[in-house]
């Protein structure tokens, strides 16, 4: 999961070092500018596969032994959530420490903090999601047909490699309701000049609360999973 | 009162399947219970219902007194269930599925480790319990299984084809594993099998379950004791008519007739000097003969005399 990251980080920052010549990144450096993309990019495609083991604990009869115990039902499903959210703040721990060895700023050490939550955040928000749609289908094939599906339209209707004032009008009003967005911009606000504390508060409010409401998707699902049974 | 009680139980899944169809038996407190039939007689569906993973259509069933539909977080504090798919953790060591086993059950992490030695011991498991499960053979994993289904010393204990999917070596070993720990243990135990064996071994009492009901219970000998003999297989010619079953159950040594299609089961006590005279009966009777069989009892045979249909009938019919 974190070779590409990589590849992003240390290759396409230098193809693209140039691009900064246009105008809108904030900064001078395409490094200092991607590697918040890249980190919010890292924990939105691990959370969106999340799903994939539950297909597998599905199969080999884990869920049915965990349903059997008097371990809540709830926390069955939320543990692999907060799971996700936590193996994504790790990836982003890394993408952002090399990051900084390449030279990225973000802001010092309240911009990383932010960057890290962000992640994890987003992490966790498409965890839940995947979560659902794996309870739901239990096939793994539908599984990584939604996850191809929504992974890179999500990346393309955001400003993970792109400045914003450089998308195009339309694409950029859609990236509004795209929560991978809300994660960005949280993530880069100490990179964008004028982004207030207050804007990064809404974004990362906003990101809870998506976490929050796919959490509630992937339990609803777990308990018509369960009446199947 | 019955460890475990189970009264006119009924389940039809969502594409019409008839799991269960009035199942009804009862453990004592102690007893070793074999729940005996083939794939899709309804066994696990039983399990499931015990262990409160499904829900029954209709009917009763309680475990230690707790009513699996109205307190199923009592019955799942009370049961150790041991699926027919193992459900370890593959990437994680012996021990540590046990602990995570003993942490899901609530169970205080200093007693989790105790109990973990313990069993890892009792089930000759020491030496591979930092070994990921990965490396385990098939019956170390299944006795790991079994292992973590004890882990917070469960009173009844629900085994859903324990021995399924072992070699001959390790299922024997397995055999011994469960009768120690019947033995040690105190426990009330539920196995299901479509051994015959295996339920003859450690079961003190069996039912036998076909179509999503009990057709015959009592104690293993009992149940053999009533299947003396041998059975002969003809295989009539196509022009065989109904007279062939009436032939054959008038001679002498006939003790049951069946006939299936073109084929004709009778239970006879000395095979070797029943066949001679059941092919000049039918001979006589001008029913024509295409081949004949002897066998000792097996499964097929009990299941045979209590259903009246052949052993693999159920497995088409069911899930």
């Amino acid at each position: 999961m974190l070779v590409q990251p990589m590849f992003w980080l240390l290759l396409y920052s230098q193809l693209f070092r140039r691009i900064t010549d246009l105008h809108g990144f904030g900064t001078t450096s395409y490094v200092d500018y991607l590697t918040p993309g890249i980190a919010i990019m890292t924990a939105f495609f691990s959370g969106s596969w999340a799903g994939m083991g539950t297909i597998e604990d599905l199969d080999r009869g884990v869920v049915e032994r965990f349903l059997a115990t008097p371990a809540h039902r709830v926390a069955i499903v939320s543990a692999r959530i907060v799971q996700s959210g936590v193996v994504a703040t790790l990836q982003g721990l890394l993408v952002l420490l090399v990051g900084l060895a390449l030279g990225a700023r973000n802001g010092g050490p309240l911009g990383w903090i932010v960057i890290l939550v962000a992640s994890g955040l987003i992490g966790a928000g498409f965890a839940g999601f995947s979560n659902g749609i794996a309870l739901l289908t239990r096939r793994e094939e539908s599984m990584i047909a939604v996850a191809n599906f929504i992974g890179l339209p999500l990346l393309f209707f955001s400003s993970i490699l792109i400045a914003r004032t450089l998308i195009p009008h339309w694409m950029r009003v859609a990236s509004l309701a795209n929560p991978v967005e809300w994660a960005v911009r949280a993530a880069r606000g100490h990179v964008i000049p004028g982004t207030g504390w207050g804007q990064i508060a809404l974004y990362l409010v906003l990101l809870a609360a998506f976490s929050v409401g796919t959490t509630v998707f992937a339990t609803m699902c777990f308990g018509a999973y369960r009446r199947t049974l | 009162m019955d460890a475990v009680a189970v009264e006119a139980l009924e389940k039809t899944y969502p594409k019409g399947v008839r799991a269960l169809d009035g199942m009804t038996f009862a453990i004592p407190e102690g007893q070793v219970f074999g729940l005996l039939g083939p794939n899709g007689a309804g066994k696990s569906t039983t399990v499931r219902i015990l262990v409160t993973l499904t829900r029954p259509d209709a009917g009763s069933a309680t475990v230690m007194g707790h009513d699996v539909r109205r307190e199923p977080a009592a019955v799942r504090r009370t049961i150790g269930y041991v699926p027919q798919a193992s459900g370890v953790d593959r990437e994680a060591t012996g021990r540590e599925n046990l602990q995570l086993q003993g942490r899901l059950q609530g169970m205080r992490s200093i007693e989790v480790e105790r109990r973990a030695d313990e069993l890892l011991e009792l089930f000759s498991l020491a030496e591979k319990q930092s070994a990921l499960v990965r490396t385990f053979s098939g019956g170390q994993k299944r006795r790991l299984d079994v292992a973590m289904g004890l882990m917070h010393r469960p009173q009844v204990l629900f085994l859903d084809e324990p021995t399924t999917g072992l070699d001959p070596e390790a299922r024997t070993a397995m055999w011994d594993e469960l009768a120690r720990l019947a033995a040690a243990e105190k426990l009330t135990i539920l196995l299901t099998t479509h051994y015959l064996e295996e339920a003859d071994r450690l079961a003190e009492r069996v039912a036998i379950v076909s179509r999503g009901k009990v057709v015959a219970a009592g104690e293993p000998d009992a149940l053999k004791r009533e299947l003396r003999g041998e059975l002969v297989t003809v295989d009539l010619g196509s022009s065989a008519d109904g007279r062939a079953s009436a032939v054959v159950d008038a001679l002498d040594g006939v003790n049951d007739v069946l006939t299936e299609g073109q084929r004709l089961f009778a239970r006879v006590d000395r095979g070797a000097e029943a066949v001679p005279t059941i092919l000049g009966a039918l001979d006589a009777a001008d029913v024509e003969v295409a081949a004949v069989t002897v066998s000792r009892p097996s499964l097929d045979d009990v299941y045979l005399h209590y259903t009246g249909r052949e052993f693999r009938s159920d497995d088409e019919a069911g899930t």
